[in-house]
């Protein structure tokens, strides 16, 4: 179990968190269909760093994104998600 | 290479059991194939062993980074069963049903298919609504089902918590009587010798690292043993899928996240057949050798690591029990993890790709393992011909594009929720 550092609630257990999807496949407005297509039903999925939102589910909600290896599962940053944080 | 018989083991009684020879052959690479297979894994050796028997192609290679069979192939909990609710799925895996019920005979190999019953629970009303209809779906595409009353599953699997306060109450099931269990690694196995026998190289410690390109197409791969020449190059490689494909620029509709699983101590036989909960999410059924097998949610976020967290089989573990209360005496042997390729609808990918020469059979989230048979023979005619068999068609890369998805949990694009 990954040991998360919430921006809001310092270091909590994974058990309290959800994963949500990759910042990458986040449609924002204004999207035109290809984009959309490419950002809802791909990913770049690599066997490394990538961009993920998470959210602190069963403890102050919030979302986040976090930054992480997908084969050593080591927590490269956490940060708040705001309007700045989305592509 | 012998033939496995009755008659050879009883003449092994007599010479100590000294005449068996290594099933298949360790070759080194040849300067380039007609086929280069990447993934030697139950799907990517069947679809060697159908381009060579059916097809007639034995310019094979099939190249595994390890060992063959130690992916997901060995990885799962070796359900056998075609008990789904649409028609492409009912035809595709009913269709490798049948190749499983006459497989052990037509690979000389015992992968001790035995179809036991796969049993799913229903625990309420609309539980039952729903078995209903997905065993109507089944039955008018001529797969069998029956719909059974409490008491018949009750005198089928006489360990489940059948009392009114248990804690997930049954009100029946939804049985396919044709489904089972197989050995996971004389799956592997079987093919690799019978693919073998027709001159398929099964290339082990052979890892892709890239592809060779001509223009826009792909003409061979790259490996950790040299360079290698291709004709068609099949990408079979399952949760690596995303990774194998980047590297020929292609961005798939696929998040590799761990399945987990665990086996108990052996017991006395005390599961009869398969058991499901799908309104749970859970697995269990015995192995020929006495351990229960159990599994239930993927882990839901992505991973490439082949290991879980014990908070997901915890879940599993806790489903199971108060499913069949006497498994809590039981003591845990082993838990393993996998890395499958999540798909945005929850079914698998087998066809062409956009890059020339490059095929693509993954997504198979967490049902690939039944689906070995007709996964090889559907990527096998898709491989030969260039075009795919009118079984897979409808699992191409292009029907995200489309709205022509096959969402059997009717969820939407979200890998992590099916």
């Amino acid at each position: 179990m990954m040991l998360i550092t919430c921006p809001h609630c310092g270091p909590r257990a994974q058990a309290e968190f959800t994963y949500e999807r990759t910042v990458d496949s986040v449609v924002q407005p204004g999207t035109d269909p290809a984009g959309a297509m490419e950002r809802l039903f791909t990913r770049a999925n690599p066997r490394g760093l990538d961009d993920e939102i998470w959210r602190h589910t069963f403890g102050c909600r919030a979302w986040l994104v976090m930054t992480r290896h997908r084969v050593t599962h080591a927590i490269e940053a956490i940060r708040a998600v705001g309007p700045e944080a989305l592509p | 290479m012998t033939k496995y018989s009755a008659l050879g083991l009883l003449r092994g009684v007599f010479n100590g059991q000294s005449h068996w020879q290594p099933a298949w052959r360790d070759p080194e690479p040849k300067a380039s194939y007609d086929i280069v297979i990447i993934g030697g894994g139950g799907h990517g050796l069947a679809t060697a062993y159908y381009l060579a028997s059916v097809h007639g192609i034995r310019n094979i290679a099939v190249l595994e980074k390890s060992w063959i069979g130690g992916g997901n192939t060995g990885r799962n909990t070796t359900l056998v069963r075609s008990n789904y609710r649409q028609k492409p799925l009912h035809d595709f895996f009913e269709f490798g049903l049948k190749m499983w019920e006459r497989l052990s005979d037509e690979l000389n190999y015992n992968v001790m298919f035995s179809p036991r019953g796969a049993l799913m629970l229903g625990h309420s009303d609309s539980d039952m609504a729903m078995l209903a209809q997905r065993g109507d779906a089944m039955r008018v595409d001529r797969i069998d089902a029956e719909l059974l009353s409490r008491d018949q599953v009750a005198k089928l699997e006489p360990q489940l918590d059948m009392s009114r306060d248990a804690r997930f109450p049954i009100d029946g099931g939804l049985i396919q009587r044709r489904g089972g269990t197989a050995r996971h690694d004389a799956v592997a196995w079987g093919y690799a010798r019978a693919a073998d026998q027709l001159g398929v190289d099964i290339i082990q410690k052979c890892e892709v690292t890239g592809f060779v390109r001509q223009g826009d197409a792909v003409v061979g791969v790259e490996t950790s043993r040299g360079q290698i020449g291709a004709g068609r190059t099949a990408i079979c490689v399952a949760g690596h899928s995303g990774h194998v494909a980047a590297m020929a620029g292609l961005k798939l509709p696929v998040e590799s996240q761990t399945l987990q699983a665990l086996v108990t101590e052996g017991v006395k036989p005390m599961i009869n057949g398969v058991i499901m909960s799908q309104s749970l999410h859970c697995y269990i059924s015995q192995s020929d050798k006495g351990g229960i097998v159990m599994g239930g949610d993927p882990d839901n976020w992505p991973s490439y690591a082949q290991r879980g967290q014990p908070m997901v089989t915890e879940g599993a573990i806790a489903q199971a029990i108060a499913l069949v209360p006497a498994l809590s005496r039981l003591r845990m042997l082993r838990t393993w993890g996998g890395v499958t390729d999540m798909s945005f609808d929850g079914s698998p990918i087998i066809g062409t790709t956009p890059v020339p020469n490059l095929f693509l059979n993954g997504g198979w989230c967490y049902g690939g393992f039944k689906a070995t048979p007709a996964s090889g023979w559907t990527y096998a005619h898709t491989l030969a011909t260039g075009t795919p068999h009118a079984l897979n068609a409808p699992f191409d890369l292009g029907r995200f594009a489309r709205g022509d998805t096959i969402d059997e949990n009717g969820v939407g694009p979200m890998p992590n929720h099916r």
